[in-house]
């Protein structure tokens, strides 16, 4: 005879550690069986959008800082970008190499935190020491930049705020063989850790034709073997002036989004080499910007590779100095909408190795 | 107007020739396409938005939004199969809710809008061909009250349920009774 259940209904969030930020998803469980979920959000809407329309288009930037607050650099970039898309701007190239340099630094950053965390998530506590020890240098390289270790305000419609100081682009060129060789250890700490492969592998599976369907990007896009990044594919900035690859798997389960992280913080030290080597000797870090800006009336869509995915700025401008209406495109959030797809059928303790595999900033799931 | 200019320029074989580009042929076979596929008034207009790396922008009859979208993603020749972004905005005159293309296997791009009246706005969902427009069409619906006809889920995603009004109309008074 079987064992009669019972349907429950589980708040899983808003307070805890796994949904990454302030999440909740309503599960219906049936033992340890999901039967539905219901993510709900706006616990952090901060309405930036909204704010943005009364703001100079300067003054959005410490705004945009605050969304994806693990990525505050592609998400500075991709404003400034979409603004001198629409002006026609030209960047001065010692810019364009520290804007290069800032990202993928910043997208090692970020997957470095990725790569900690979800290893807590699934019950590994030492890497993400390890993680938060390598992180922490690119950060002070951050401090010591521009003087903020998460929120930098950096970037500006034509160019960067501050030059590297003397020194700093040694200190990149020393940190790439040493990142690398850290890489090594960790591979041999984590990637063939039985138990790990097991939590993974076969998780969370989903198909090319669903990830192209739901709108998925990034890193969730491509271990479906799509090979998709903007860096390659709409190519802005000054990357077409670097070799890397575009690393793709297969599998559509969490351990294929795993290594494809994984893999892209090789990749990104390849672009740093690259960049540190190619960099200027002097030049201009702002280009000729008018004191106030007035952005010409019109419309424009720009989207860009951030560590989570495509995040695109969408400005229709009427010609003043500041924006008639600001739309951004959150990795996170579209990201996030298969999540219920995925979790039917699945356990709990799938719950939490799904969620994380996704990688949302709830900051920026919210705006 | 712009003819006289044109004659003006004493080197008429340099830079006018330039102002059209290739992009204008494909997009009187988008616009013939669409016509033939979907019907006669399917498009209000089609222009390549010069600002944006003359993205073709088109904006398509309301009532027949559903259908060109359909088209636009099965048909051989536009296999928009993924949605990058959809964005939607009040203009003070009219609502305008806009869909940011991509075909991944012909590597083309367009965007498509379809606009809608102030007072009640009202589109039809897209959510049945990309299931991407799902919660942004939630979250245009919550921020700027356009109602998405066919949507399975029409509710409020960021705000709370018992919010009043739509923030990002130009039109909104904050309301709060306990201030």
């Amino acid at each position: 005879m079987a064992i009669r259940t019972e349907e429950l209904l589980l708040n899983v969030g808003p307070q805890h550690p796994s949904t990454h930020g302030v999440f909740r998803v309503v599960v219906h469980i049936d033992g340890e069986v999901i039967t539905s979920s219901d993510p709900v959000m706006g616990y952090l809407h901060r309405g930036t959008e909204k704010l943005a329309e009364n703001l100079t288009y300067t003054q959005i930037i410490p705004y945009t800082d605050r969304m994806d607050y693990v990525s505050a650099m592609t998400n500075n970039y991709v404003l400034c970008h979409a603004v001198e898309t629409l002006m026609g701007l030209e960047i001065p190239e010692r810019a364009e190499y520290l804007r290069v340099i800032v990202m993928e630094l910043q997208r090692i950053a970020s997957h470095l935190l990725w790569w900690g965390t979800y290893l807590l998530d699934i019950g590994a506590m030492s890497p993400f020491l390890f993680a938060f020890r390598d992180r922490e240098m690119i950060l002070d390289f951050f401090n010591e930049l521009c003087g903020a270790r998460l929120t930098y305000n950096y970037m500006r419609i034509g160019g960067v705020k501050w030059d590297a100081p003397e020194g700093w682009i040694e200190k990149i060129r020393n940190y790439v063989p040493y990142l690398r060789q850290q890489l090594i250890e960790y591979d041999a700490l984590v990637n063939g850790n039985e138990i790990f492969l097991a939590r993974l592998k076969g998780v969370g599976k989903y198909s090319a034709e669903d990830a192209i369907n739901y709108g998925l990007s990034g890193a969730c896009l491509r271990s479906t073997g799509v090979k998709w990044d903007l860096r390659k594919d709409r190519p802005y900035s000054i990357y077409n002036r670097f070799e890397f690859d575009v690393p793709v798997e297969t599998e559509g389960d969490c351990y294929a989004r795993y290594l494809i992280r994984f893999a892209e913080i090789s990749e990104s030290l390849k672009i740093l080499e690259q960049a540190v080597e190619q960099f200027p000797a002097e030049g201009e870090t702002m280009g000729k910007v008018p004191r106030v800006l007035r952005v010409p009336e019109g419309e424009v869509y720009v989207g860009i590779e951030s560590p989570r995915g495509e995040i695109g700025c969408h400005i229709i401008s009427k010609g003043k100095d500041k924006p008639y209406r600001l739309k951004f495109r959150r990795p996170s959030f579209v990201n996030l909408q298969i999540l219920p797809k995925l979790l039917e059928g699945e356990t709990m303790t799938n719950l939490v190795t799904i969620l994380g595999s996704i990688d949302i900033v709830v900051g920026e799931v919210d705006a | 107007m712009s003819d006289g200019i044109q004659k003006d320029q004493p080197t008429p074989n340099v830079e006018p020739v330039i102002e059209a580009p290739a992009e204008p042929v494909q997009l009187h076979v988008w616009h013939q396409l669409l016509v033939d596929r979907v019907s006669q008034d399917a498009v209000i207009s089609c222009v390549p938005n010069a600002k944006n790396n003359d993205l073709i922008t088109i904006i398509v009859n309301p009532e027949h939004f559903l259908s060109t979208a359909t088209v636009l993603k099965n048909d051989e020749q536009f296999q928009f199969d993924y949605c990058r972004n959809v964005s939607g905005s009040d203009l003070e005159t009219h609502m305008e809710v806009a869909y940011y293309l991509c075909s991944m296997t012909l590597n083309h791009e367009v965007c498509i809008k379809a606009t809608t009246n102030r007072e009640t706005p009202e589109v039809q969902s897209l959510t049945s061909v990309w299931e991407t427009a799902n919660w942004n069409e939630r979250e245009i619906f919550d921020l700027l009250g356009i109602n998405f006809t066919g949507h399975p889920d029409m509710r409020r995603i960021m705000m709370p349920d018992n919010w009043v009004g739509h923030p990002l109309r130009k039109d909104y008074v904050p309301l709060d009774p306990e201030v």
